[in-house]
């Protein structure tokens, strides 16, 4: 090798274990009070409290939401509109060839359509998703993060990074682990 | 909060989740099914018999492209019977699994969370199933399809947009994909477990593609939450507009019996009568078999019978207004339509759906019968045969006796009719026992939000 061998390989990050949701709320509360910056909780249920400690900031998905309805409302009526009035007129019943009242119904469920699909579409995206490889999926107890068990993560890019151990074993952490890259 | 800390003591409701589960006992319960080698000897037996049920339903389509529609009793004057009746029966099923999972969120029912995973199945599946008889009454669907979908063909020509039936192509398919966008997305937190907790590497493998990678992150989380609820937003507009545009099919014609306003809420609250019985017809044995009594509690037998009942009173008012408007329109034919349906020659299927539907859900009132799982079961079938006989009564009386004696005629189903009705229960049957096996049937993430462990306290 080209390079003495390290102490420390490549870290993600270090990682702290709690029991309760509550124990890692009052740790992320504690962790972000401290000053570290690149921070993340991981749970198996949604902790709403976590996103408001941590990120601070709320997801644009509903603003694509509402786009994505738009564009399916204009999808459909554009649609029929194309279809009955240029593209293949027809008299059906001597009625209007744009009446738009028939229109009304495919344009609603376009719109809801486009809407669910953006809403999916875009909470996988947003969230990275989908990704196999994670590193802290390198830490043996986080096959617990889906069952029982809370985690935080402070991760190597944090510029206080070198009191986290220390200061996460003093937040009545059940274990504290480092999280090769 | 504990919705029972308001109520005294006489009034406090079953738990429910009963007492003794933690975050650990849930995740053991419902994620062992599907990761267990075990493949249990009654899931097998059930699966054969459906299967055979999905051969006939091969059988009858194979017969049905080979042949043409003829096959059916389906003929002038009613030339809409079996396929149309067994659709709406279908998709109205559906919508029990889209209230569970959509509005009771929307109304923050915390009940609904160990039963909405396998009412979303049930609604795929019944989508599904529902989906076959208008694709397939066309005889040989694949020539079917430039009236159906809006796509460019060589023929050059387009949809009839003015017309009900093109709607409900565009309902019908926009439901089926939301549900199944709902039902996968509500599913990947619950895949990331059975990928950590699965022990042969190929098992983790499939349901580590199938989880994205999920990490539980807390912004994956906030994401997550908020999508859940526009998606709950979404699917809730979506489920009353589909049986309102299938209602539509009926109510936009000028058939006596068919031409009312009541149409489409009558419709809708049908549809969520039958298919909470068909609910109940799945959670009873399900509990039961896998010993899910501690997540699905009597509290969710009784809410869904509480919930049949009040949607069945409403399906019995519908039916007083049939009758009713019938006799105040003043047209004859409309009062004859109504006299017919009561006294014609399909007069026993009338009386059979209100014996069912307005008498029999009466006894839902009674504690002691809502706790009877055996009779609820009874019930909550004949519910589903009463809800078919009503489709049955407004399809079939109305077309076989309209407007001129000389063109009455009876009207009776063929084998074949029998044979692919039949046929997609082993459809549904064979989906659901797959479903069962191989994913989480209760969502663990939302049983556990119900649990201490998971709770926070307000910061102040």
């Amino acid at each position: 090798m080209a390079h003495t061998p390290e102490t420390s390989p490549g870290l993600h990050g270090v990682m702290a274990e709690f029991e309760t949701g509550q124990a890692l709320v009052d740790a992320a509360r504690k962790t972000m009070g401290q000053g570290f910056t690149r921070v993340e909780a991981y749970s198996p249920v949604p902790i709403e409290e976590l996103n408001d400690i941590i990120h601070k900031k709320r997801t644009v998905l509903p603003k694509l939401v509402l786009g994505g309805g738009l564009t399916g409302m204009a999808t459909g009526f554009g649609l029929q509109y194309w279809a009955s009035v240029i593209e293949y007129p027809m008299n059906i019943g001597g009625r209007p060839e744009a009446s738009w009242t028939t229109f009304i119904v495919p344009s609603y469920e376009l719109t809801i359509l486009f809407s669910a699909l953006t809403a999916a579409i875009g909470m996988i995206v947003l969230s990275g998703l989908p990704q196999p490889y994670h590193p802290v999926f390198n830490v043996d107890r986080f096959s617990m993060a889906s069952s029982d068990k809370f985690f935080l993560v402070i991760e190597s890019t944090d510029p206080k990074f070198s009191e986290a151990t220390s200061f996460l074993q003093s937040t009545g952490a059940k274990g504290v682990y480092d999280v090769a890259e | 909060m504990d919705p029972n800390i308001h109520k005294p003591m006489a009034l406090q409701e079953t738990p429910v989740i009963l007492p003794g589960h933690d975050f650990e006992t849930v995740t053991e319960t419902i994620a062992e099914i599907p990761l267990s080698k075990r493949f249990p000897l009654g899931w097998v037996g059930f699966l054969l018999v459906s299967l055979g049920l999905l051969g006939v339903l091969h059988l009858a389509l194979g017969y049905l492209v080979m042949t043409g529609i003829g096959i059916f009793g389906t003929n002038q004057p009613v030339g809409w019977a079996f396929p149309i009746i067994n659709f709406v029966w279908w998709i109205g099923i559906g919508h029990a699994g889209t209230l569970i999972s959509a509005i009771l969120l929307l109304f923050k029912q915390q009940w609904r969370m160990s039963i909405s995973r396998f009412a979303e199945a049930m609604t795929i599946f019944a989508v599904a199933c529902a989906a076959i008889f208008p694709v397939f009454h066309t005889g040989r669907p694949w020539l079917a399809a430039y009236w159906l979908f809006p796509y460019p063909n060589a023929m050059g020509l387009w949809p009839q947009f003015k017309s009900p039936l093109i709607w409900d192509v565009f309902a019908v398919s926009t439901y089926a994909t939301v549900s199944i966008v709902f039902w996968y997305i509500g599913m990947i937190p619950d895949l990331a477990t059975l990928r950590d907790r699965a022990v042969s590497k190929v098992k983790a493998r499939i349901y580590g593609m199938l989880s994205l990678g999920w990490r539980g992150s807390a912004r994956h989380w906030h994401r997550y939450e908020v999508a859940s609820l526009i998606l709950a937003g979404l699917s809730t507009p979506l489920v009353l507009s589909v049986h309102t545009v299938v209602s539509f099919d009926f109510a936009v014609s000028l058939i006596p019996g068919w031409h009312a306003t009541i149409f489409p809420p009558y419709f809708v609250a049908g549809a969520i009568y039958a298919g909470f019985a068909m609910v109940l017809t799945l959670a009873i044995p399900v509990r039961r078999f896998y010993g899910m009594e501690s997540l699905i509690t009597m509290r969710h037998i009784d809410n869904m019978a509480k919930v049949t009942l009040a949607t069945g009173l409403i399906v019995g008012y519908g039916y007083t207004m049939e009758a009713f408007f019938a006799w105040y329109s003043g047209s004859p034919h409309e009062r004859f339509m109504m006299w017919n349906r009561m006294f014609g020659q399909y007069g026993w299927s009338y009386w059979t759906l209100i014996a069912i539907n307005v008498v029999m859900v009466q006894l839902l009132w009674f504690k002691s019968v809502r706790q009877n799982t055996t009779l609820l079961f009874i019930m909550s079938l004949l519910v589903g045969v009463g809800m078919w006989l009503e489709r049955f009564v407004i399809v079939v009386t109305s077309l076989a006796n309209d407007y001129v004696p000389s063109s009455w005629a009876h009207y009776s189903p063929t084998i074949w009719d029998w044979l692919l009705y039949a046929g997609t229960f082993g459809l549904f049957l064979t989906l659901f026992l797959l479903f069962l096996r191989f994913v989480p049937m209760i969502s663990m993430f939302e049983v556990k939000t119900l649990l201490p462990q998971g709770k926070i306290k307000a910061d102040h």
